[in-house]
């Protein structure tokens, strides 16, 4: 640990010297790999044209999985019912939508408040108690909130979905057309403005704090650390996030569905997650833009295969890849500096 | 009106014992390894469809299938535990979460292929049909039949936990497996043999379950929430505990269904929270 003492050089002394333990205190710079991946973002727009509409998709799922990511990659907080923020979100977009009000920055704004509101309220069953106890709470709040949707058809349109979502244009300039260019340009745009503040946040004193929760939860108050109130924060945070992700996805699709809220929307989006690498930020991304564009190809083929190796990749990253595919390129990085 | 809430109060009896055979399993190997094991179901799936293909195939009476549902659940188990769950019993629980959602993906798949996407039938011997006249009440003879079972079973693991060595080496691994492994205790083989048990009781389960619960590839999914939540308000570890929450449960469910149709699956998710919410460990947990 030669270069301990010198923190600022830490980073690429350790990549030098293959040391995965040296200390990589976050700087706020942006590296390299990160300007790449935005620009791929963007080259992505032009690269393929025909295919905005599932590139919208993938950035809004990108978002939904960087709510997660907050949650349960920084705070360590496991949770099977995150789709409940992005429902709410997606409700409250398209409803606000379908009764007249179809501006569209406003009405995310709403739809980040809804899933804050839910988050906040819902925080307090979710802080406490054990990893057990906290995946059944989410789960239950998810289930609840899905069969009141089902249950509430003349609000929610019930099982036929939510449908007369009439969105205006943005900024009052491009309208939400058929190829979905409006709506790969606005998701990108409203992913990349919470991923900046997402990034800062982490980066953060608070950010730190949520680390040290998730490290170790009893070691966090002995130095003055109220750990309720952090994770209440950060769930938040994580919910309005969500929200926002929902109201996206309502406001280009101009349809609320149910599903929306179902279980499965919530298993996949942990399964993105570790497979693109908690804890990261970027894990969330690259995960949904992989399990997406797989589940394109792949259950076109058959959906029961899809499945299948879907499980078996799943079984093969606990046991064989922590940290998903960004963790391995990282071990790649890290033992290719150690050869050299 | 009061021989009606017999009725239903029966039903939810005979709905929780079902639960309780399946998931005292989890409950235990949860307590045992504190494994996060989302992937119970499919043993039960593997014993249901192991007592309907022997029936329809091979033509063996409904019965004589239940203790092959056993073994197969408790193989199915043993293999899976040997070769990779005990591989994370130190992983985080996100991992664990993770690997048994990856498990029923592929069991779910697998079971599709095999033997197809459709609700497998059951035919139950002619005595167990129909309904058995009991005080002036009429009950279903095949819920009988289940309470009867569950209640020999019950009977069986709680003489097997507090009589014999063995139970004693499982109730001093769960109250601390490091003190029990420095006793000389074969933690590693207490664990295995009980997560075996467990997989066959949920297998056994799976069986029975056939009439009341239906079986098809989607089952470790559908009832998933079910039985880990039997084990979360029971507390993890203990057989008195899950008994209490699985009758809880199932009362809870079939008479919210039979009385209040409307809300449905509502009220068992409320009360799930709800009970969350008063017992963070359960309701017989020693976990803080």
């Amino acid at each position: 640990m030669a270069d301990a003492a010198e923190p600022v050089a830490g980073r690429e002394g350790a990549r030098a010297g293959g040391d995965a333990l040296a200390p990589r205190l976050p700087d706020g710079r942006w590296r390299t790999a990160e300007v790449v991946f935005w620009l791929a973002v963007v080259a992505a727009y032009f690269a393929f044209p025909k295919y905005h509409v599932i590139g919208s998709q993938i950035l809004i799922t990108g978002l939904f999985a960087l709510s997660l990511d907050l949650i349960l990659g920084y705070a360590g907080i496991v949770s099977l019912g995150h789709a409940a923020f992005f429902g709410m979100g997606a409700y409250a977009a398209g409803l606000l939508a379908v009764h007249g009000w179809g501006e569209p920055v406003s009405g995310l704004a709403i739809a980040g408040l809804a899933g804050a509101l839910t988050g906040y309220l819902t925080s307090f069953l979710v802080v406490r108690g054990s990893d057990l106890a906290r995946l059944m709470v989410t789960l239950g709040i998810g289930l609840m909130l899905f069969e009141a949707a089902n249950q509430l058809p003349s609000i929610t349109g019930g099982a036929d979905g939510l449908s007369g979502v009439a969105m205006w244009k943005v900024l009052g300039t491009w309208s939400f057309g058929m190829t979905g260019s409006t709506a790969y340009v606005y998701s990108a745009v409203v992913l990349f403005a919470l991923f900046v503040a997402a990034r800062r946040l982490v980066a953060s004193p608070f950010g730190l704090s949520l680390r040290g929760v998730r490290e170790n939860v009893k070691r966090m108050p002995a130095i003055g650390a109220p750990v309720s109130r952090r994770l209440v924060a950060v769930y938040t945070i994580s919910a309005a996030m969500a929200g926002v992700a929902g109201g996206l996805l309502a406001q280009t699709t101009q349809f609320v569905g149910l599903d929306v809220f179902a279980f499965p929307r919530s298993a996949d989006l942990m399964i993105m997650l570790v497979l693109g690498g908690a804890g990261r930020l970027y894990g969330g991304l690259v995960g949904a833009a992989v399990f997406m564009i797989a589940h394109h190809y792949l259950s076109d083929i058959n959906p029961i295969y899809w499945q299948f190796w879907l499980g078996l990749l799943l079984v093969v990253v606990v046991l064989f890849a922590r940290g998903g595919i960004l963790g391995a390129i990282e071990t790649l990085r890290d033992r290719r500096g150690a050869s050299r | 009106m009061l021989g009606n809430l017999i009725g239903v109060l029966f039903d939810g009896i005979a709905y929780g014992s079902l639960l309780f055979v399946i998931s005292i399993g989890l409950s235990v190997t949860m307590g045992l390894m504190n494994f996060v094991n989302l992937a119970h179901g499919a043993f039960a799936m593997a014993g249901g469809y192991a007592c309907v293909m022997l029936m329809t195939r091979a033509g063996v009476p409904f019965l004589a299938t239940l203790p092959v549902a056993f073994v197969v659940g408790a193989l199915a188990g043993i293999v899976l535990e040997r070769a990779l769950y005990q591989r994370l019993y130190k992983a985080t629980h996100l991992d664990q979460v993770m690997f048994s959602i990856g498990l029923v993906f592929m069991a779910v798949a697998a079971t599709t292929w095999l033997f197809g996407p459709s609700l497998q039938p059951v035919r139950l011997p002619e005595f167990l049909r129909g309904q058995v006249q009991v005080a002036g009440l009429g009950l279903g003879a095949y819920r009988l039949f289940l309470v009867a079972v569950v209640a020999v079973v019950t009977v069986a693991l709680h003489l097997l936990m507090t009589r014999t060595r063995f139970g004693a080496q499982v109730r001093a691994s769960v109250d601390n497996s490091v003190a029990a492994a420095g006793l000389g205790i074969d933690v590693n083989r207490v664990f295995g043999v009980t997560f075996a048990l467990g997989s066959g009781l949920a297998g056994l389960g799976g069986g029975l379950g056939i009439d009341v619960l239906g079986l098809e590839p989607t089952f470790p999914f559908k009832y998933m929430v079910y039985f880990l939540l039997v084990v979360a308000i029971g507390g993890a570890g203990t057989i008195k505990g899950g008994l209490v929450a699985a009758m809880i449960l199932g009362i809870c469910d079939v008479a919210g269904k039979y009385y209040v149709p409307q809300i449905g699956s509502f009220i068992i998710y409320f009360l799930m929270v709800a009970l969350m919410i008063a017992f963070p460990a359960g309701l017989y947990g020693r976990r803080g």
